[in-house]
């Protein structure tokens, strides 16, 4: 059996690849995409613990996660395309207006 | 007051006290907030109705006075802090009920005189409000109990007088006058003000009922200011006496009231003769027992005076602005009357007060009589256009003759009198100044009577020289309403001094009698009747001698009268040019003022400390607006940074330091 702290480092990893994704790059859906693979850290981290706790608490939560996952991505990537259509723009440096 | 004891003092609430200075307050402020829209011909018959109401009670005050009561009571409290407890309150003892008939008397005859000589004027409401005001606060000032209140009506007083002053506000010279009285008096009041301070900080108390029997505790009292010993009764008479400078006009702070004639000609007679430039005297003699604690506050009351005295009587001399030399002729009798006080002949000196309340009005009512007939000219006030006037205005050259007469101390007038006594009562007093007084006292006579009669016959004999300055217009003789109060102010020029004919004359002398129950009797060292009988010659005389070299320069021989100046240009100008003083003045207070204001306060100040201040504030907004912008970059990924930095540092507070 895989023992817990792997699912931990899994998660972790995860979770640092998202968030370098969201700080470094500029491009808006990779920026979403970047948002998705936390949440799915978060997916694994939950199913671990639910899994060696034996507790069914965590597996509610996965799938209040992938839920909310599922209308987030839907709704963000419909915000960038109206975006787009508007501004013809998908790069946040070029989205700056609140720029002091 | 130890001694009131023949008297029944009244300490419950009196409604004709009351109504005696409330009864021109209400006039006046009706008048001033109603007058112009509703009655703008007749504006003067709130206020002469109720000056004439006052007169009556002031009158029936005086006879309750007599019949041995005072009244002295609080309507009620008004600055209560700590020990400090001031009620706005009355008093009304021998003292206060003199100046009460002399100013309502005065006020109400100038308030009939100035409905004719303000006719016309576009301020003719304001003027009747202002010069009501006036009379209320000198009323009230006249009739404190406290020397709080006393402040206010010399405020009061002070500010009427500026109003007054500055009537006419369109005249540049008018209103630089005007504030020129009101900032004179100011130096003045600021020691007044100390002095009441220092009263309370000394005595505890503000009554003058409380102030007089609690002086004793003053007697060895000394307080160092630096490495010198200052006897404190000496220094609160200082402090106080500084103020009566002020408003009494006497030197140093005396160049206002010539000054101050850029007023109406009826303000000039109450405010700046009659009246309020007298509440000096009347404030030193409330506070003689203050006063007479120190030698030095009697010498400096008395040295004063005599200085004032002698310096206005010369400049008069040879002013030509007919309103001029009676206010130089003013500041020399207020004079007078403060070397009364520095002998120790407090009672002698209010008798001069009340006797030349009435002959300087009448004096200034007739100069304004001749000033209303020949205002077709430019300055009508100068007496080289006047002359002959004898001829057109009858009544005028009666009274102003009367007035002359009284105060160049002619015998039978009311001046001969109260001057004499004030004469006599230096020579004989104990002080070791009063042979010297007496000296000033009788060259001042001279020249009192030269310059009124000098003024008096340039204006009424010879020929009429005003042709052209009046563009063809006959002089002509006022109208009933100015004329019958000169007639009657004139009754009282002559018989006011009838009041107290002094006993060596085979009268009672009892004005001073009246009126030593509350300001003490003069002690006098070595009275010998045949003396007094020598000195009151020589003062005749010296009126005469005066009287006669007038004639003789200005009716007998013209030609003499460019000789003097011709003779003594230097001593000439340094006397026309009023000693200096207002040029003194100007280079020691006004240019340094101006160049203080200038450079240190203008280029110093006000460029370099305020405007660094303001600049400085914006400037310190903008750098570090301009630092913390370039953390607002307006990019998504930067502020997922800072979030992370945020929950770091938040991390690690609560882990480790918490």
């Amino acid at each position: 059996m895989i023992p817990f702290e792997y699912y931990v480092y899994l998660s972790l990893l995860l979770f640092c690849i998202g968030l370098v994704g969201v700080m470094l790059r500029r491009n808006l859906i990779i920026l979403l995409v970047s948002l998705e693979i936390m949440m799915n850290a978060l997916i694994v981290l939950f199913s671990a613990i639910s899994r060696y706790s034996n507790d069914t608490t965590g597996y509610v939560v996965v799938f209040f996660l992938i839920a909310l996952a599922a209308a987030e991505a839907g709704v963000g990537l419909s915000l960038v395309v109206l975006l787009y259509r508007s501004l013809k723009k998908i790069y946040t440096e070029d989205i700056n207006y609140y720029r002091g | 007051m130890g001694a009131f004891q023949e008297f029944e003092i009244v300490r419950s609430f009196s409604l004709p006290v009351f109504l005696v200075p409330f009864l021109p307050f209400i006039a006046s402020i009706i008048t001033l907030i109603f007058g112009k829209r509703y009655f703008p011909e007749r504006p003067y018959i709130l206020p002469v109705s109720a000056l004439f109401l006052s007169f009556i009670l002031s009158l029936y005050l005086l006879f309750e006075v007599l019949s041995g009561k005072i009244y002295q009571f609080d309507l009620f409290t008004w600055i209560s802090a700590g020990n400090l407890k001031v009620g706005l309150g009355f008093l009304v003892d021998p003292l206060s009920v003199m100046m009460l008939c002399m100013v309502t008397s005065l006020s109400f005859l100038i308030h009939v005189y100035s409905i004719g000589y303000m006719k016309g004027d576009p301020g003719y409401y304001r003027f009747f409000a202002y010069i009501s005001l006036f009379t209320f606060f000198m009323l009230m000032l006249v009739l404190s109990n406290n020397l709080v209140q006393l402040y206010l009506g010399w405020e009061g007083v002070g500010l009427c007088s500026y109003l007054l002053i500055g009537f006419w506000y369109e005249k540049k010279r008018a209103s630089d006058a005007a504030k020129k009285a009101f900032i004179i008096n100011r130096v003045g009041d600021f020691g007044f003000a100390l002095g009441i301070f220092a009263v309370f900080y000394y005595l505890g108390t503000l009554y003058y009922d409380e102030i007089i029997p609690k002086l004793s505790v003053l007697k060895d009292v000394y307080l160092g200011i630096g490495s010198y010993e200052v006897h404190v009764p000496f220094l609160i008479a200082f402090l106080l006496f500084c103020g009566a400078m002020g408003k009494s006009a006497q030197f140093p702070l005396h160049t206002w009231l010539p000054d101050a004639m850029e007023g109406p000609t009826p303000v000039s007679a109450l405010i700046h003769a009659a009246t309020m430039v007298t509440a000096g005297v009347f404030m030193v003699a409330r506070l003689h027992a203050l006063f007479e604690m120190s030698e030095y506050a009697m010498a400096m009351v008395a040295f004063v005076g005599a200085f004032t005295s002698f310096m206005a009587a010369t400049i008069a001399i040879t002013q030509f602005d007919i309103k001029r030399v009676i206010a130089y002729s003013t500041l020399s009798q207020l004079g007078y009357m403060f070397m009364a006080c520095g002998v120790g002949a407090f009672a002698v000196g209010m008798f001069h007060l009340f006797t030349h309340a009435y002959f300087k009005a009448l004096l200034f009512l007739s100069a304004g009589s001749i000033i209303h007939a020949l205002h077709h000219a430019v300055d009508p006030n100068d007496i080289r256009i006047m002359g002959g006037l004898r001829k057109y205005m009858p009544i005028t050259f009666v009274t102003f003759l009367i007035a002359g007469l009284a105060i160049s101390g002619v015998p039978g007038f009311a001046g001969f009198f109260s001057k004499d006594e004030i004469l006599a009562h230096a020579f004989f007093s104990k002080y070791p100044w009063g042979k010297f007084i007496w000296l000033i006292g009788i060259i001042i006579a001279v020249m009192t009577a030269f310059y009124t009669f000098r003024v008096f016959f340039k204006a009424f004999f010879g020929e009429f020289r005003g042709r052209e300055a009046l563009h063809g217009h006959e002089p002509h003789e006022s109208p009933k309403v100015m004329t019958i109060p000169l007639i009657i102010i004139s009754i009282g020029a002559i018989f006011s001094g009838w009041l107290g004919i002094p006993e060596v004359l085979g009268g009672g002398a009892h004005f001073q009698k009246f009126l030593e129950k509350v300001v003490g009797h003069p002690e006098l060292v070595g009275v010998d009747h045949t003396v007094e009988y020598f000195l009151m010659a020589i003062s005749v005389l010296a009126g005469i001698l005066g009287i006669g070299f007038a004639y003789l320069i200005y009716v007998k021989k013209p030609a003499l009268e460019t000789l003097g100046p011709s003779k003594f240009p230097r001593i000439y100008r340094f006397l026309y040019r009023k000693w200096y003083f207002d040029e003194l003045y100007h280079y020691l207070f006004v240019v340094p003022t101006f160049w203080l204001s200038r450079t240190v306060v203008n280029l110093i100040l006000d460029t370099f400390i305020i405007d660094h201040t303001v600049n400085g504030s914006a400037r310190t907004t903008e750098t570090s607006a301009n630092l913390l912008r370039k953390v607002h970059t307006g990019l998504i990924n930067h502020y997922i940074w800072f979030i992370l930095f945020g929950i770091i540092i938040y991390l690690i507070y609560y882990i480790y330091i918490r």
